[in-house]
């Protein structure tokens, strides 16, 4: 839920409720970015390396 | 047998024998969606479910797989938090469990939603005031943290692991593998103990209602408490169980006995607590709705104060003491004979919370109980989760790394 929905109401259930569904998300999204591009990285280095 | 696919090392059966396997559970599973699809299709009416029981079979397994997967998040907890090295050995495992357990539960929660396409708004018009909002929210994102545990050992199968990317993405994987496994934790923590949270606004069922804490019963806690108890005792039995089936020995026994150490002290606390929890219920919080506590066990055919009994006394206090002495640990016979005991125990607490409730009189004057029994299509569906455990376990055992200390403990497989 976002806060330009209807239901949306600027209140500590929601702050809390939304807020940790967010926070948790966040975290697990942001790893996710982080493997993959570190992964990346590490194969194209990899290439590179094995170009020379 | 061993092909490209097949880890390094290790020997599995024949395609034939194994394909054989997959079809007797693949019939169980077909069962059980013709089952869903009868709900879907027909209603609840195909349901044994009526004004009083809101809540049928596969919401007891549904609870149940709940629990039992919390061996995921109490060993990724073990594993990547505290760093117990051991728990490593088996956390694999653990993990592909959990992945079973969760999913299942979901399947089980858009069977009982009804109208599965619908899912989506629990997220986007959610009810901040629903304990099941929370729970959907920490189940479905908990499920994503189980999958991304998953990833880095369905990567690890020799024919993915060729592919670069792939491998340096298990590898960056495992690096902070720590983060997702706190962040599990903190999800599980909250659904297991939403779930435990309801008798607390159960008000007009004096049999189910708790106190506790602020806005969370007891019961919060308990559940949360019962999980990670028995949670790894289910890991491990199951574990023990694929070495029987396979004729192979997977994880060194120190394995088996620190799961079961901390299990049996986590065990032998969270039943104390139950029993204080349910001293208090019986002599305060139920008399002062006007009911004694025979009221809830007599009068019907089923629940009777043994049930209360087996699930404190023989599967509580029994299997705790057992798994915290060395010797009981020891004998591979005790430890696993207290495992099922905890693991019945659990089954029998989330019964009783769920359909004893249903059935236990509302009223003092009340004499007549709700008695219950699940039509075909509840039992098909509530049975689907094992046989789609089953699958699942057998396909990620013969064709992934599960055990990392299969092939010295089978040397000459």
């Amino acid at each position: 839920m976002f806060p330009f929905l209807y239901e949306w109401h600027w209140d500590i259930g929601h702050y809390l409720f939304m807020g940790a569904l967010g926070y948790a998300s966040a975290v697990i999204g942001l790893g996710l970015v982080y493997c993959i591009g570190k992964s990346i990285i590490d194969t194209a280095g990899e290439d590179e390396n094995a170009g020379h | 047998m061993t092909t490209p696919a097949i880890p390094e090392g290790v020997k599995r059966c024949g395609s034939r024998q194994f394909l054989l396997w997959l079809g007797v559970a693949a019939l169980v599973v077909l069962w059980g969606v013709y089952a869903m699809y009868r709900i879907w299709f027909y209603g609840l009416n195909q349901t044994n479910m009526n004004n009083a029981y809101g809540f049928a079979l596969w919401i007891w397994a549904d609870l149940a797989v709940i629990a039992l997967g919390g061996g995921a998040f109490f060993s990724g907890f073990l594993a990547y938090i505290i760093g117990l090295k051991n728990v490593k050995n088996i956390i694999n495992f653990a993990v592909i469990l959990g992945v079973v357990c969760y999913t299942s539960a979901l399947l089980i929660l858009g069977l009982d939603v009804g109208q599965p396409l619908r899912g989506w708004f629990i997220f986007w018009h959610a009810n901040v005031h629903s304990m099941l909002t929370e729970v959907a929210f920490c189940l479905s994102v908990y499920l994503g943290v189980l999958i991304i545990e998953f990833i880095p050992v369905l990567l690890e199968n020799p024919k993915i692991q060729k592919v670069r990317f792939f491998h340096h993405l298990s590898h960056n994987m495992h690096e902070i593998m720590a983060v997702f496994a706190a962040t599990g934790v903190f999800l599980s923590f909250f659904h297991q103990g939403s779930l435990g949270g309801v008798p607390g606004v159960l008000y007009g069922r004096p049999f189910a209602f708790r106190e506790g804490l602020f806005v969370w019963p007891w019961t919060f806690f308990l559940f949360t408490w019962s999980a990670a108890a028995v949670g790894p005792l289910f890991t491990a039995s199951m574990c023990r169980l694929t070495e029987a089936i396979t004729r192979k020995k997977l994880v060194k026994d120190d394995v088996y006995h620190l799961l079961a150490k901390i299990s049996g002290w986590m065990l032998l606390t969270y039943i104390i607590a139950k029993s204080i929890d349910t001293i208090y219920w019986a002599t305060v919080t139920a008399p002062s709705m006007g009911f004694a506590l025979m009221d809830f066990y007599s009068n019907n055919p089923l629940y009777n104060i043994w049930i209360l009994v087996a699930e404190i006394a023989v599967c509580g206090f029994l299997p705790a003491l057992i798994l915290i002495t060395r010797k009981g640990r020891e004998n591979k016979k005790l430890l696993f004979g207290a495992a099922i005991l905890a693991i019945i125990g659990l089954l029998i607490n989330r019964w009783v919370m769920v359909l004893q409730v249903m059935a236990a009189p509302l009223m003092p004057f009340q004499e007549e109980w709700f008695m219950y029994s699940p039509a075909w299509t509840e039992v098909a569906t509530s049975i689907l989760p094992i046989a789609y455990g089953i699958i699942l376990i057998s396909l990620a055992y013969r064709y992934l790394p599960l055990f990392p200390q299969e092939k010295e403990l089978n040397p000459g497989n």
